[in-house]
């Protein structure tokens, strides 16, 4: 075992595949030289090459129609977008063309490839570097959406994407890379993906959550429970597919639920994590389950993010409004 | 500063021409060499491809066809560029470019198939190097230079063609695969059929470049014209620019400029747009009956041949239209099951509404 980071947990589930496949390939804008915009890459193609690890023209539309392209060649594509916001260049690669090539082949051909992207805020980025864009990705039939909130799942989840033969999203939240280290194996294991995490038992409530807010929700819990409220927090850690089984389970025991996520009330997976909880555990239900969720606004200016960004006072409020209802 | 590998063009380029209107060899030096046997088989898939067309047309107003797009006039352009091609070379095609993948290896009802909207009809059989065909303008083009640096990675000395039409030459896409397959030296073929509407839009209206061949220029890449309607010089074009890309010398950009006696779709009207002065301008070079009168003189084909094919090509349509109808009908369970390649639970949930 070793102490990583999660951009050190990153790059070494990268490299362990670079090793044992060598179909897996890493390219992007400096993904190959420098490492990338964060390093999560460095130090990879000096040890595998640049026919393995290399840097791209700034493109993002091409960056993902040559993920296509080599996946048809039976590559095993890990394609770079430098920050969340250009996604919108590659969205008709990766959604359209990515996300629905075995069902247009009926099987013939597959989109072997992991689109990585960080995104998140709290870290004052210039405009259109943190949005939370998951939900987008979500609706889209054909393609994964994985959001590791730490070091030993990141490592996990992303060899489970790199090997899956279909299209996965791999969403890296910026303020986690260097937020805190973690006990990793240095040995290659897989989390399975459209498995979430109990990250903490509680009897009274229910708080669903991925990526950062995991952590935020986790503070508010440390709250509540001094106030005598013993939260349940759950790691989603895949949005597709869905656990609704984990979240259903948890709900049976507490009865009361609400969603914390970044993303906006309106996007995100919130709404579709509400709908499936309608459909499987209403009898379960004490009262409606509610969102904490940034309001419905373009991302904000940095200097107002903090407040923008779901905080714990937020969540407690949430909860307590559950837990009174 | 790199010395630049090719001629900048800053006049209105010749296009390529080895055949007249008549017949007659123009341009000795780039007649492809080709055998009889060879030449006969180009005429019978033009003809093929012409009596397929046809018939495709009357399938479609009858309703036993789907979405079809209408190929008469570019048989020189989609036949030839195939024929140029060897078996294992990979075609990413857009969506009027049903000839070249059937050419190349996809059955016909299966063609028939894609038209009517079944899921067989992409089935590409193993072995065929083909996509399927391309709604999104520009996207296959993108595929294209991905497959073709997939081969270079492999060192495998296959290229890779692929279809756009002069519309097509404005997307941000078709510029970004010009230059990401210069950048890495792709042995790829960008084949712009320039057939002088986009839709109803004419090519005047889609740049002011003097010519599609000249944006190679913006890629760093080799760029040529060719005529659209004389079969030979688009195998010489299409063999020269393989030829450079096996040799990994990169990727070409050929503009063939040819016309479509057909509107855009069964459900355009092309005379709100285009007029008959210029519909019969181009029928005299009809890529059939020039290669035809050339092939005559050569005594290797004749009127007989022509109406023997002709009768050959409708039977074959009759009887894979007729197996495209009889393929089993899809399920949406099967719809669910070709999403992923293990069906995770929440779609197994939602195919038991449908079983």
């Amino acid at each position: 075992m070793a102490q990583m980071n999660m951009k050190e947990a990153i790059r070494d589930a990268i490299r362990v595949e670079l090793k044992r496949d060598p179909n897996v390939i890493v390219f992007g804008e400096d993904v190959g030289n420098v490492g990338g915009v964060f390093r999560v890459t460095e130090g990879l193609q000096k040890e595998f090459g640049e026919e393995r690890v290399f840097d791209t023209p700034l493109a993002e539309s091409a960056i993902g129609g040559m993920a296509v392209g080599l996946g048809i060649q039976g590559f095993r594509p890990i394609a770079e977008i430098q920050f969340v916001g250009f996604i919108f260049e590659a969205l008709d690669q990766m959604l359209v063309q990515a996300a629905r090539m075995r069902y247009r082949s009926g099987g013939r051909y597959n989109a072997p490839i992991v689109f990585r992207t960080p995104f998140g805020g709290g870290v004052k980025a210039a405009e259109l570097h943190t949005d939370s864009l998951e939900g987008m990705i979500a609706q889209t039939p054909g393609i994964k959406v994985v959001v590791p909130s730490n070091p030993y799942d990141a490592k996990g989840l992303l060899i489970s994407a790199i090997r899956d033969n279909d299209p996965v999203f791999f969403m890296e939240h910026l303020n986690l890379y260097h937020a805190f280290r973690a006990e990793v194996p240095e040995e290659d294991y897989t989390i399975e993906l459209g498995k979430a995490n109990v990250v903490r038992e509680g009897s009274d409530v229910t708080i669903i959550s991925y990526g950062m807010t995991v952590h935020t929700s986790v503070k508010a819990a440390d709250e509540l429970e001094k106030k005598g409220i013993k939260a349940e927090i759950i790691d989603l850690r895949t949005l597709v597919p869905l656990d609704i089984d984990t979240i259903v389970n948890s709900i049976k025991k507490t009865n009361r639920a609400i969603v914390v996520q970044e993303a906006q009330k309106s996007a995100g997976i919130a709404a579709e994590v509400i709908a499936q909880i309608n459909e499987k555990a209403i009898l379960h239900l004490e009262a409606p389950v509610l969102r904490v969720a940034g309001p419905d606004t373009v991302y904000p200016f940095a200097l107002i993010e903090d407040t923008w960004l779901p905080t714990p006072a937020r969540i407690i409020a949430a909860v307590n409004k559950v837990m009174e209802f | 500063m790199s010395k630049v590998p090719y001629e900048v063009y800053t006049e209105e380029v010749q296009a390529l021409s080895v055949l007249s209107p008549e017949g007659e060899i123009v341009n000795k030096d780039k007649l492809p060499e080709l055998t009889d046997d060879q030449l006969k088989e180009i005429m019978y898939r033009m003809v093929f491809t012409r009596t397929w067309d046809d018939r495709a047309v009357n399938l479609g107003r009858q309703g036993r066809l789907g979405f079809y797009a209408p190929v008469s006039g570019q048989e020189a352009t989609m036949v030839g560029s195939e024929f140029a091609l060897q078996k294992d070379d990979f075609i990413a095609p857009g969506y009027r470019d049903m000839p070249q993948i059937v050419w190349h290896g996809l059955p016909l009802y299966q063609a028939f198939l894609y038209s009517r909207g079944h899921q067989h009809g992409g089935q590409i059989p193993e072995g065929v190097n083909v996509l399927m065909p391309q709604i999104i303008i520009g996207a296959q083009v993108l595929h294209a230079m991905g497959i073709a640096m997939g081969y270079k990675l492999k060192k495998q000395k296959q290229v890779v063609i692929t279809y756009t039409g002069d519309g097509g030459s404005s997307e941000g896409d078709f510029y970004e695969a010009l230059n990401f397959a210069g950048r890495f030296t792709l042995p790829v073929i960008f084949f712009v059929q320039n057939n002088g509407y986009a839709i109803t839009t004419p090519f005047s209206k889609q740049t002011a470049a003097l010519s599609i061949a000249h944006k190679a220029v913006a890629a760093g890449i080799k760029g040529v014209k060719v005529d659209g309607m004389d079969v030979l010089a688009v195998i010489k074009a299409v063999q020269e620019a393989a030829e450079r890309a096996r040799n990994g010398e990169g990727a070409t950009l050929i503009e063939a400029v040819t016309y479509r006696f057909r509107p855009h779709s069964l459900s355009d009207d092309a005379s709100k747009y285009r007029t008959k002065d210029e519909e019969s301008e181009w029928s005299i070079k009809d890529p059939i009956v020039r290669f035809g009168k050339y092939l005559e003189k050569k005594g290797l084909w004749t009127e007989e041949d022509t109406a023997r094919v002709k009768e050959e090509a409708k039977a074959t349509v009759n009887e894979q239209i007729k197996k495209a109808e009889q393929t089993e009908k899809m399920t949406v369970a099967g719809l669910i099951d070709s999403m992923f390649e293990k069906t995770p639970k929440y779609l197994e949930e939602q195919k038991a509404d449908f079983q």
